[in-house]
């Protein structure tokens, strides 16, 4: 809740947001407060989406009720290899313009596949560019629809090595390749760092190849293991933590990646949040003014500055210290307010 | 009607805020007025968005479009329907002058959704990024074309549903979603208790439902898919095919099925989809049950008390949405959200440049209006 996530499902069955009903928390004087209900709706100001994914700065959630359900009647995950990211890109971009909504689509790049196969030993095509994965649930007749028509789309952007997972078992299976690639890159590097960014789907394949191309200039491998279906990009840094240097470059290469991310109307972040190591990056995102009409909104429900000081939005002195923030005259906006 | 051009109107919009502040005036956001009898009475001087228009951004890959707060639906909607697309959660488009009304702004402003809306999702599941004016003449930008951004608070859902009360909406990322390939209404005669059961039922298996609603004693089901995934959905559901579909869904949905006509006050009832039906005397009949159970409209003169007993029994929100006395505050809640809410609206409008008529909250314990 407090980070609005979404996993490998939210590209049909939408994030947290999408899904809670009620929720409960202690505002700043201690008091339980009640959001939502048991209908679809409650009237006045939506409290519950600015609850959520609030990282903890606006009350301590204490109770959450969600929305449930009906499991799916049939489910297919589907494995296929492409030979260029351009094409894996376009793929994705055409299943979702056919009107097919997956339960899952998400992507390995060549890099990952490497290490992946190198790990469980799934006999995956080493020379493919990507490996997508698409999971289709519904009813049979549904599924299998859409399965024909996935399959019509795929094949004209030269999709091959096609494998097919039914059982709960099968797909399981299937699925432990993406699963495995990061405790299987844990057997190729001492480090990794761990990167969150999203990009319209449009650009998907072009972020790529701008990752790669970053990744040869800061001399550092990158893998890509990601949620394409949703733009959310997952760049895995692979770098050594006792070289100092190494460090250094990995801090430069991450956002140089994420600045890349924000010219293509990206976000700095897709589903973990901003916290403490990304509010130098945040400040990029947003203006000082923008900056000011959260802090208002903070001080709100958190006027003493009682909750996850210092998280999740960035003051604008910081900002304006990374040169990120107007500052005219070496005035601050609104000195009045207090910063947090 | 004639399109009117697009254009950008931020700078003389900017100026009007800017200027309304300085002087001290109060501004009442408006665009084709079709839902001018909903919540509570708008005063002050019109602000209006109607030449504020046009599409800024569609790309049908990344299954969103951005456009400007005036552009009206009845535009937006072919444009979307050319690419095999529409707006899930089917906003009404309320009737003015015999013509199907609203603009984008509105619909989000107002949070109103259609039938699809238990399975699509609301009005606010679907903002996406919102450009707007605060009530301090300062254009803000949040969230983006994006459904996964958890980069600061989510601006852009607070702004649906809050009647234009916390700054005025310049431009709006929406969330767009494919049209099925078929869709199929299948209706079968019921009584109320013997429709909720079954709308219970179906609601726990997964069929692609996309609409299911009681209406003159008769249960209609909307399944929309792909032909054969409909076509095994009919075999489950049972029923017979309702001629001329399409058109009774969108008359249920821009309120235009004749049950809706009258003077007598409409009142929406807001509660878990299976909550008991109303048992009392004074509430028999008059009912139309949508969104599954969860939405359910009562049309006529009983007496507000009881439909509030009602409310309060199934623990649901009840609304007057169209006529009744609209001097009343609509939102009834607790002492620390009037204080949240009112805060709120200072936090965007400090001196009060956009009307709050529309959306007064009123703690009933304090027994005095707030705003």
């Amino acid at each position: 809740m407090a980070e609005n996530s979404g996993g490998v499902h939210c590209v049909k069955y939408g994030l947290t947001t999408h899904n809670i009903r009620q929720l409960r928390y202690f505002d700043h004087r201690g008091e339980l407060v009640t959001l939502g209900g048991s209908g679809l709706d409650t009237p006045g100001y939506d409290l519950m989406a600015i609850m959520t994914g609030s990282e903890g700065m606006l009350g301590v959630v204490v109770e959450i009720t969600v929305n449930l359900l009906p499991l799916p009647e049939s489910i297919v995950l589907l494995q296929v290899a492409f030979p260029d990211m351009e094409k894996a890109g376009m793929g994705v971009m055409n299943i979702i313009a056919a009107g097919i909504i997956p339960a899952g689509l998400e992507m390995m790049d060549d890099a990952a596949i490497e290490v992946v196969e190198n790990y469980v030993h799934m006999d995956l095509p080493l020379d493919a560019a990507a490996i997508l994965l698409i999971e289709l649930d519904g009813t049979q007749a549904e599924v299998e629809a859409q399965l024909a028509s996935v399959k019509a789309v795929i094949e004209e952007f030269g999709a091959y090595d096609l494998r097919l997972a039914y059982s709960e078992q099968d797909r399981i299976k299937l699925w432990s390749g993406r699963k495995a690639a990061f405790p299987a890159l844990g057997q190729v590097t001492t480090d990794f760092y761990i990167m969150d960014a999203t990009v319209p789907r449009r650009h998907l394949s072009y972020a790529l190849r701008r990752v790669d191309e970053l990744s040869a200039q800061y001399r550092l491998r990158v893998a890509n293991v990601f949620h394409a279906g949703d733009g959310n990009l997952h760049p895995l840094v692979l770098y050594d933590a006792s070289q100092p240097d190494q460090v250094e470059r990995t801090q430069q290469l991450a956002d140089a990646i994420l600045t890349m991310c924000l010219s293509l109307g990206g976000t700095v972040s897709g589903e973990h949040g901003i916290g403490a190591e990304k509010l130098d990056i945040a400040c990029d995102q947003f203006s000082s003014v923008e900056l000011e009409q959260f802090e208002r909104l903070k001080r709100v429900f958190d006027p003493e500055g009682l909750f996850n000081p210092g998280k999740a939005i960035p003051t604008p002195k910081r900002c304006a210290e990374l040169g990120g923030l107007h500052v005219h005259e070496g005035r601050v906006p609104f000195p009045e307010l207090e910063r947090f | 009607m004639a399109a009117l051009p697009e254009e950008d109107m931020t700078p003389q919009l900017l100026e009007r805020i800017t200027e309304a502040r300085q002087t001290g005036q109060r501004l009442v956001i408006c665009g084709q007025q079709s839902k001018h009898f909903y919540a509570g009475v708008a005063r002050g001087e019109p602000l209006d968005i109607r030449g504020h228009r046009g599409v800024i951004d569609y790309e049908p890959g990344d299954l969103v479009i951005t456009a400007r707060s005036g552009t009206p639906l009845t535009e937006l909607e072919p444009i979307l329907a050319e690419q095999g697309q529409c707006l899930g959660f089917e906003p009404p488009r309320f009737t003015v002058n015999g013509v199907a009304s609203g603009t984008l702004g509105g619909a989000v402003a107002a949070g109103v959704s259609g039938p699809r809306r238990p399975w699509a999702g609301a009005a606010r599941d679907f903002v996406l990024g919102v450009t707007m004016v605060n009530g301090r003449g300062e254009r803000l930008h949040f969230g983006g074309q994006l459904i996964k951004n958890v980069a600061g608070f989510d601006v852009p859902r607070l702004m649906a549903g809050s009647l234009g009360t916390l700054g005025l909406l310049l431009d709006i990322s929406i969330r767009v979603v494919p049209i099925r390939p078929r869709e199929l209404t299948l209706s079968q005669p019921l009584s109320m208790e013997q429709a909720l059961a079954k709308m219970t039922e179906w609601q726990r298996l997964p069929l692609p439902i996309s609409g299911l609603v009681y209406h003159q004693g008769e249960l209609s089901i909307r399944l929309s898919g792909t032909p054969q995934g409909v076509e095994a959905a009919q075999r489950l559901v049972g029923g017979d095919e309702r001629g001329e579909a399409t058109e009774w869904w969108s008359m249920l949905r821009d309120q235009n099925l004749p049950w809706f006509q009258g003077a007598e006050p409409l009142w929406r009832v807001s509660c878990a989809a299976a909550a008991k039906l109303a048992d009392s005397a004074e509430l028999k009949g008059e009912w139309l049950l949508d969104w599954g159970g969860a939405q359910r409209w009562y049309r006529g003169e009983a007496a507000a008390a009881a439909l509030a007993d009602y409310a309060d029994q199934i623990d649901a929100q009840l609304t007057c949405f169209r006529g009744g006395d609209r001097h009343s505050p609509m939102v009834l809640l607790s002492p620390e959200l009037v204080g949240v809410h009112r805060q709120l609206k200072q936090a965007f409008d400090p001196d009060g440049v956009f009307d709050d008529q529309r959306l007064q909250v009123h703690c009933p314990q304090a027994g005095q209006g707030e705003h």
